[in-house]
């Protein structure tokens, strides 16, 4: 193999496996550490400049950091991460005085923003305090989007929600709400520099099986339904509710109704247990509040009398490897069940609606009815308009829209100045030793041995009586601090410096999970069988260095290093050192414009 | 030197051998050597040769005297027996050990300063008497713990760290062994694990006293230019006379060799040291002339390792003593304190 490359950015950043796996690059341990240290502010600001939303995403995120985690690949559960960002949010004082502000003197440049979801709010916050004139439209009364809308109460609170919009209200932006747009068409004709569509995945799938017109008024589309709740429009559901979809939007619907009179209440998916879209921890969370889910039902047929829904009818399904391998679901031939009920909630899937952008305003669309998108640049055909998150590439969730809105915004910035959006600014790096002394770091290198916590939750009896009351309590000071530490600082790099090397293997015996090997050079795959430990798990690289003395090379495995840094103290020579990896996304209006 | 422990998490795919352990259930305390201690490497290697060998912890004894390298018990095998002795005793407490126990699996850890100085006639004497044992001599030639004097073992002409030269003759411990009746005698190099590990795990299925000779480089005090225990110094002057792979009684032998060019030796307990000829004509089953090839290498400057000699059907101390095949702690009070008219009796015998 050849040597590898540490000063491409790349090859570090990939070992900080949840910063790498974060659509929006958190610096994860950094801030795990501040937080181990009781230093809340600093650790909340540094979430803040890169995921918008902490306390939010501290409650809600889908949390793709947490698969990523190495922890989880020497022992059984990752890092709560998520949580600990709550920990930030929780215990953090008055940040005010931190956050940026607009400046007095603007730069002349009008922004519209569709809808005040957490796309547009990015966007929003990216490009005020650089001067633009930020307008934000949306059909709600309040901003947040669907992180007001549809996400339930109980997971989170509407002062959390309050507190983080208005962070970014705060920043002098035109809030224009209660205003729908209507007509793309229109609002381009109002002469603005830029247009960004943050306007989400609003429409809820509906289910045309037998049945449904005739019992239409006890059968709702979940998120709709959902939004109804947040609204106060709607505070109660019959007494035996079906959950129809496996995704997370059928948890948020199962447990709400369990919350307004749903006594028993199941979700039926059409898939397996393991195949639902819904997160791990959302169907523990439902499951936990005594409703079951039932799989591999498909339905058939609304039950309805006299104009009142009954049931629903459902076929049992198995499934089958076909041919060519692939899985599908064919009937078991069973008896059709059915199952009674008084309402049922739609949660089959979310999909993009644009029927107020005007087709002969010269923007292109594909097959599907979805505006063309540049995945990189977040740029439409039409070059003043940019889209972001839901509205861009279909239903995914908040951390992808902060991570499209900073995209969109770095875009605009580059638009709005007359320069080429496809030149995109690097990310900024820093790498910098962390000894301190001999057997010293600037970290604490002393791998906790505790398993993952779990989060306190609100007694059951209480935690379903309203739908206000939120159920988790989070961490406190004491369990964050534990579950911080848990962490195993991947960012503290191991950074291995060959002239120095002496091959004595001192590093080799140490290392507590046989990452490191000092062997002749060969092809990846055959190295791979022949290290200390053979390296099994392909995506982790391999750091290899260039011949040494007795024309081996060092080999470490990424994989399962815990970044303990005791190859670095038992090194008579300092070759291997352990340095810090710092990696910045650089935001809209960096004045460092080249990669 | 470390602060911080071992952390308890490890490989995932760590494999276990047949006793159920991993190689991490055989390790010790966290090592307070210096940084970089070929010690360690060697401490690392008798972990894993244990391991491989599916050795059970409780029944391994580890006796050490005095110096670095005797520290170096207490950095591996932490569920087994273990005695730190007075300087240069180590001899004499495994001697009596294991005559007292003869079912446990006697290692004798030493360095060159408590071998070939101080308990020079201890690590004589044991050897001469066969006992049944592996003794490792951790070999820096150099007084590592009081700041890098010569020791015995120091070749004459090899420079200090501030550039004297030793003008001492060096002890060989190695020929010592040979001349005394070692059973087992080999050499080998804390940098080469390759070649360590082997020769560990034949020593100690080895029937008889088995020594071994481990180069150990000291980083801090013997490891400069000028100095003949230095990494870079072993490395471009050893000379290996075999590589060795041992086959236990329950694996297979695969004859995937040409003729002429492996021996093979069964030992006392079944195993098989599969001896692959790396210089040629040289017989490690010859004592005689083992000595004076050593002898005729050292004087070209070659440093010679693997297996120098082994003579698989030794007797050992119990054998020539014809000692209880039970060990003392198992016998009854009968058999141990047999009488007055016992004594009398052998006392009548002796007149």
């Amino acid at each position: 193999m050849e040597p590898t490359d540490i000063g491409q950015s790349d090859y570090f950043h990939k070992v900080v496996d949840c910063q790498w796996a974060c659509p929006a690059h958190t610096p994860v341990p950094e801030y795990i550490r501040l937080i181990a240290d009781g230093r809340y502010d600093d650790a909340y600001m540094i979430n803040w400049k890169s995921n918008v939303f902490p306390g939010i995403l501290g409650r809600t995120c889908d949390r793709p950091c947490e698969p990523a985690c190495r922890r989880g690949r020497v022992e059984d559960e990752p890092v709560a991460i998520c949580r600990l960002k709550r920990v930030a949010a929780d215990n953090k004082g008055d940040i005010a005085h931190r956050l940026p502000t607009a400046p007095a003197a603007k730069n002349g440049k009008r922004v519209a923003c569709i809808g005040a979801g957490p796309a547009s709010l990015t966007v929003a916050r990216d490009l005020a305090p650089l001067g633009y004139h930020v307008t934000v439209y949306d059909g709600d009364a309040k901003g947040g989007g669907m992180i007001r809308s549809q996400i339930p109460r109980f997971r989170l609170p509407e002062e959390v929600i309050d507190e983080e919009v208005g962070y970014i209200t705060g920043l002098g932006l035109e809030m224009r709400l209660g205003e729908r747009i209507d007509s793309l068409k229109a609002l381009l004709e109002e002469g603005y520099d830029a247009v960004f569509v943050g306007s989400g995945a609003p429409r809820g799938r509906d289910l045309e099986i037998p049945g449904r017109q005739e019992a239409a008024a006890n059968i709702h589309i979940g998120i709709d339904w959902l939004s109804n709740v947040s609204f106060e429009h709607v505070d109660r559901i019959g007494r035996r509710v079906i959950v129809l979809g496996g995704g997370n939007t059928a948890m948020d619907c199962c447990r709400t109704s369990r919350r307004l009179g749903g006594e028993d209440v199941k979700v039926i998916v059409r898939s397996g247990f393991e195949e639902m879209k819904a997160s791990a921890w959302e169907k523990e969370d439902a499951m936990h509040e005594g409703i079951p889910i039932l799989n591999f039902l498909v339905p058939k047929a609304f039950t309805h009398e006299g104009g009142r829904l009954t049931g629903v009818t459902f076929e049992e399904v198995a499934p089958v490897i076909d041919d060519r391998g692939r899985r599908t679901l064919v009937p078991t031939g069973n008896p059709d069940q059915h199952f009674e009920c008084d309402d049922v909630l739609l949660a089959i899937g979310q999909e993009n609606s644009f029927p107020w952008i005007e087709r002969e305003i010269g923007m292109e669309f594909d097959r599907w009815g979805m505006p063309v998108v540049d995945a990189a640049t977040f740029q439409s055909t039409l070059p003043g308009v940019f889209f972001g998150g839901d509205a861009a590439f279909g239903p995914k969730n908040i951390i992808w829209a902060v991570a499209h809105g900073h995209d969109a915004a770095v875009s605009i910035d580059l638009y709005c100045r007359g320069e080429d959006v496809r030149q995109r600014p690097a990310p900024g790096v820093t790498l910098a030793s962390q000894k301190m002394g001999i057997h010293e770091w600037s970290y604490d290198n002393d791998v906790s041995n505790d398993l993952r916590f779990k989060v306190p939750l609100r007694d059951r009896e209480v935690a379903l009586k309203n739908v206000k009351v939120e159920v988790e309590l989070g961490f406190d000071r004491e369990l964050g601090f534990a579950e911080a530490q848990r962490c195993l600082n991947c960012d503290v790099q191991t950074v291995f410096a060959p002239p120095a090397c002496i091959e004595c293997d001192a590093c080799v015996d140490i290392c507590p999970v046989d990452c490191i090997t000092f062997t002749d050079n060969g092809e990846e795959s055959e190295l791979r069988s022949r290290l200390t430990a053979p390296a099994k798990t392909l995506s982790q690289a391999l750091y290899v260095s260039p011949e040494l003395k007795t024309r081996r090379v060092m080999v470490k495995d990424e994989d399962v290093c815990l970044h303990c840094g005791l190859c670095a103290e038992r090194c008579p020579t300092g070759a291997w050192d352990m340095q810090k990896f710092r990696l910045d996304m650089t935001l809209a209006g960096s004045s460092c414009q080249s990669r | 030197m470390t602060f911080l422990a071992k952390p308890k998490l490890h490989h995932p795919g760590l494999p276990t051998n047949a006793l159920g352990f991993n190689r991490r259930d055989y390790e010790g305390a966290i090592s307070t050597l210096c940084a970089g201690c070929g010690h360690d490497s060697i401490s690392a290697g008798i972990i894993q040769a244990c391991f491989e060998l599916d050795l059970p912890p409780h029944r391994i004894a580890k006796l050490s005297g005095i110096g670095c390298s005797s520290k170096t018990p207490a950095y591996f095998l932490g569920s087994s027996h273990g005695f730190n002795s007075v300087h240069g005793r180590m001899p004499s407490v495994l001697t009596g050990a294991n005559l007292a126990n003869r079912d446990l699996i006697y290692l004798g850890v030493s360095g060159d300063g408590d071998s070939a100085s101080i308990g020079f006639g201890q690590f004589a004497h044991s050897i001469r008497r066969s006992v049944n044992m592996t003794y490792v001599v951790e070999n820096n030639g150099v007084y590592g713990l009081t700041k890098g004097q010569f020791s015995a073992t120091s070749d004459k002409g090899s420079k200090s760290k501030k550039g004297v030269a030793n003008t001492d003759q060096a002890i060989d411990l190695v020929s010592v062994a040979l001349q005394l009746g070692a059973s087992f005698v080999a050499r080998s190099f804390s940098g080469d694990k390759h070649q360590l590990i082997p020769i560990l795990k034949a020593a100690l299925t080895h029937q008889g006293s088995a020594f071994i000779d481990v180069i150990s480089p000291c980083v801090a005090f013997n490891n400069h230019p000028g100095s003949t225990k230095s990494f870079d110094y072993v490395r471009a002057h050893n000379e290996a006379v075999n590589s060795l792979d041992l086959i236990l009684e329950r694996d297979e032998i695969v004859a995937d060799y040409q003729p002429g060019t492996v021996e093979l030796v069964t030992q006392h307990d079944g195993s098989v040291l599969k001896l692959r000829k790396l210089a040629e004509h040289y017989d490690p089953s010859d004592r005689l002339s083992a000595m004076t090839y050593l002898q005729q290498r050292q004087a070209a400057g070659e440093i010679v390792t693997g297996v120098l000699y082994v003579d698989p059907e030794a007797g050992d101390l119990h054998e020539h003593l014809d000692t209880t095949a039970t060990p003392l702690n198992q016998l009854g009070d009968a058999a141990l304190v047999p009488g007055a008219a016992a004594l009398a009796a052998i006392n009548a015998s002796l007149r």
